[in-house]
């Protein structure tokens, strides 16, 4: 069963890491995720870019419109997403747990969507 | 031709392994081999023709694998302590393929079922064990059919065969007051397995291995092994009556087709004689357990010919006596259905609202589901839509939710 962990940022949280900080996070999180790997679980794992770099694209009279920034201006963005295979809920949230992010802040779960008949 | 290879290969896969395993025990290390065995068959055979003794060219092509294997595991040791390790010493001359009197043929079948369905493994390492030790698929087979990626398999199953290593578990039946739970296990893991492949027969994975005809085939030897089991035969009979309805469970636009809606013409009748035969035998035969019960409701189904004339005091009745000896909140959920149809929706409803307290289905979508159908049933369209659309919104499965939506797009008023 596949879930989506997402995590949050905003400027407030960003700006209150020290350089060392961050660095710290970022070891842990890739020693977080090649264990994941190594066990099988891991689907993959991103890092979203800054909002700075986000563009808007919709149709309008038939043609494409682009426009840059997020959809909604908000204080909360996506910063990262993780796509673990997993055995069960319990398993999904005992990764989020694990993830170094869950200390400092939330990690949401949410199961994906399957074609599966029934809930498997 | 290369088809019958195939079929031919699964079939001798726990024979070979069988006996390996009887032979020179290291279970985990014998299964590696005859995978090995398996995967060179596979090329060798198509090219240079198939040998007259298979599974002795099996069993001898994994045996130089396993000592391979185990020298090279050793290689610090002395050559004393491998051959040691191993009941034959190596400086015999090497197992003649045609002496099926020396390696014997017993159909180790059974104990390798049990000790795939060890109660120490989780259910998925029971699962992908199972299917590749006695079902004889490969790790990208069992990936595949299960939908994750194969390196999750692959670890399933080794992780599966350390921990059978480390329990020192032997190759032997298990002894006999262990014996009835550890059998529980293993119709368990068949009905796992059955139970996914049809969940996702509906999908639009084809390449897939078929997880439904595998479960039957592997509870077919079963029963074969276990002959006058109730349970057993109750089990093989449930996934007969089931698979009976695959060719209606889904419409035209792939989607979902609930049991009361199918078109009965399409059914197996083949498949539905042999359940209904066998779970009749078993039920005059044996004390009567849950998959029995099971599926002796599925027959009753089964043997209607439109959804009007099913004999719902009759499942109803199956029902109480399910819910009797298992504690399951679904089976209570499933007999809500039939009171329904018995004693009206009302009734049913005072059902859902017990369940409601019972934390293991409160917040299932099939409580919601259910709900829907006997509010529908009672006439109050506007309760039984919203709850209908609260199920859609609770179910992770994109062909249920289209159903739920459909059912609450119904009764949209006006």
């Amino acid at each position: 069963m596949k879930y989506m962990l997402l995590i949050y940022g905003n400027e407030r949280l960003w700006s209150s890491f020290s350089q060392d900080d961050f660095q710290t996070v970022v070891a842990e999180t890739d020693a977080h995720n090649t264990a994941l790997a190594r066990s099988g679980e891991l689907v993959g794992a991103y890092g979203v870019g800054d909002q700075v770099l986000a563009k808007q694209v919709h149709i309008d009279n038939g043609v494409p419109l682009v426009t840059d920034g997020p959809y909604i201006e908000t204080k909360e963005y996506l910063a990262s997403f993780t796509i673990v295979d997993v055995e069960s809920l319990d398993r999904a949230l005992e990764i989020a747990a694990a993830n170094p992010f869950a200390r400092v802040g939330q990690v949401e779960v949410r199961p994906l969507m399957h074609e599966a008949a029934v809930d498997v | 031709m290369s088809e019958r290879i195939e079929v031919r290969l699964r079939e001798l896969a726990p024979r070979v392994l069988g006996a390996l395993v009887r032979r020179y025990g290291h279970f985990d290390a014998c299964e590696d081999a005859v995978q090995e065995a398996l995967l060179a068959a596979t090329t060798q055979w198509p090219q240079s023709g198939r040998p007259d003794n298979e599974r002795g060219w099996l069993i001898t092509v994994a045996s130089r694998r396993l000592t391979d294997q185990l020298r090279s595991e050793s290689a610090r040791r002395r050559r004393e302590d491998v051959d040691a390790a191993m009941d034959v010493p190596f400086t015999s001359r090497a197992p003649d393929p045609a002496d099926d009197a020396r390696w014997g043929d017993r159909d180790d079948t059974l104990t390798l079922l049990f000790l795939c369905c060890h109660p120490i493994l989780s259910a998925p390492s029971q699962l992908a064990l199972t299917l590749r030790a006695v079902g004889g698929l490969t790790t990208a087979e069992i990936a595949a059919a299960f939908l994750v990626p194969e390196t999750t398999v692959g670890q399933r199953i080794s992780r599966a065969k350390q921990s059978i290593r480390a329990a020192s578990a032997p190759f032997a039946l298990p002894p006999e007051d262990e014996r009835e739970e550890r059998l529980r296990v293993v119709l368990h893991v068949l009905y796992l397995i059955f139970n996914e492949g049809y969940a996702t027969s509906s999908g639009p994975h084809v390449q897939r291995a078929d997880l439904t005809a595998e479960a039957i085939r592997l509870a077919r030897q079963l029963h074969r092994l276990v002959p006058g089991h109730g349970e057993v035969a109750g089990l093989l009979a449930l996934m007969l009556l089931t698979d009976a309805h695959r060719p209606a469970r889904t419409g035209p636009d792939g989607a979902l087709v609930p049991l009361a809606e199918q078109n009965r013409a399409l059914w197996d009748a083949g498949l539905t004689a042999e359940g209904v035969a066998l779970i009749t035998k078993s039920l005059a035969e044996t004390p009567v357990g849950p998959y029995q019960l099971q599926a002796a409701i599925a027959a009753v189904h089964n043997e209607a010919a439109s959804a009007e004339e099913t004999d719902w005091p009759q499942i109803l009745a199956l029902y109480d006596l399910l819910e009797r000896i298992t504690a399951n909140p679904m089976v209570a959920l499933n007999r809500a259905v039939a009171v329904a149809e018995v004693h009206g929706p009302a009734a049913a409803l005072d059902v859902i609202a017990r369940l409601e307290g019972d934390e293991r289905i409160s917040t299932h979508h099939r409580l919601d589901a259910a709900r829907g159908h006997f509010l529908e049933m009672a006439g109050d369209r506007p309760a039984a839509r919203d709850a209908f659309r609260r199920a859609a919104r609770r179910t992770t499965s994109i062909p249920e939710q289209g159903y739920l939506e459909g059912r609450a797009a119904r009764l949209r008023p006006g």
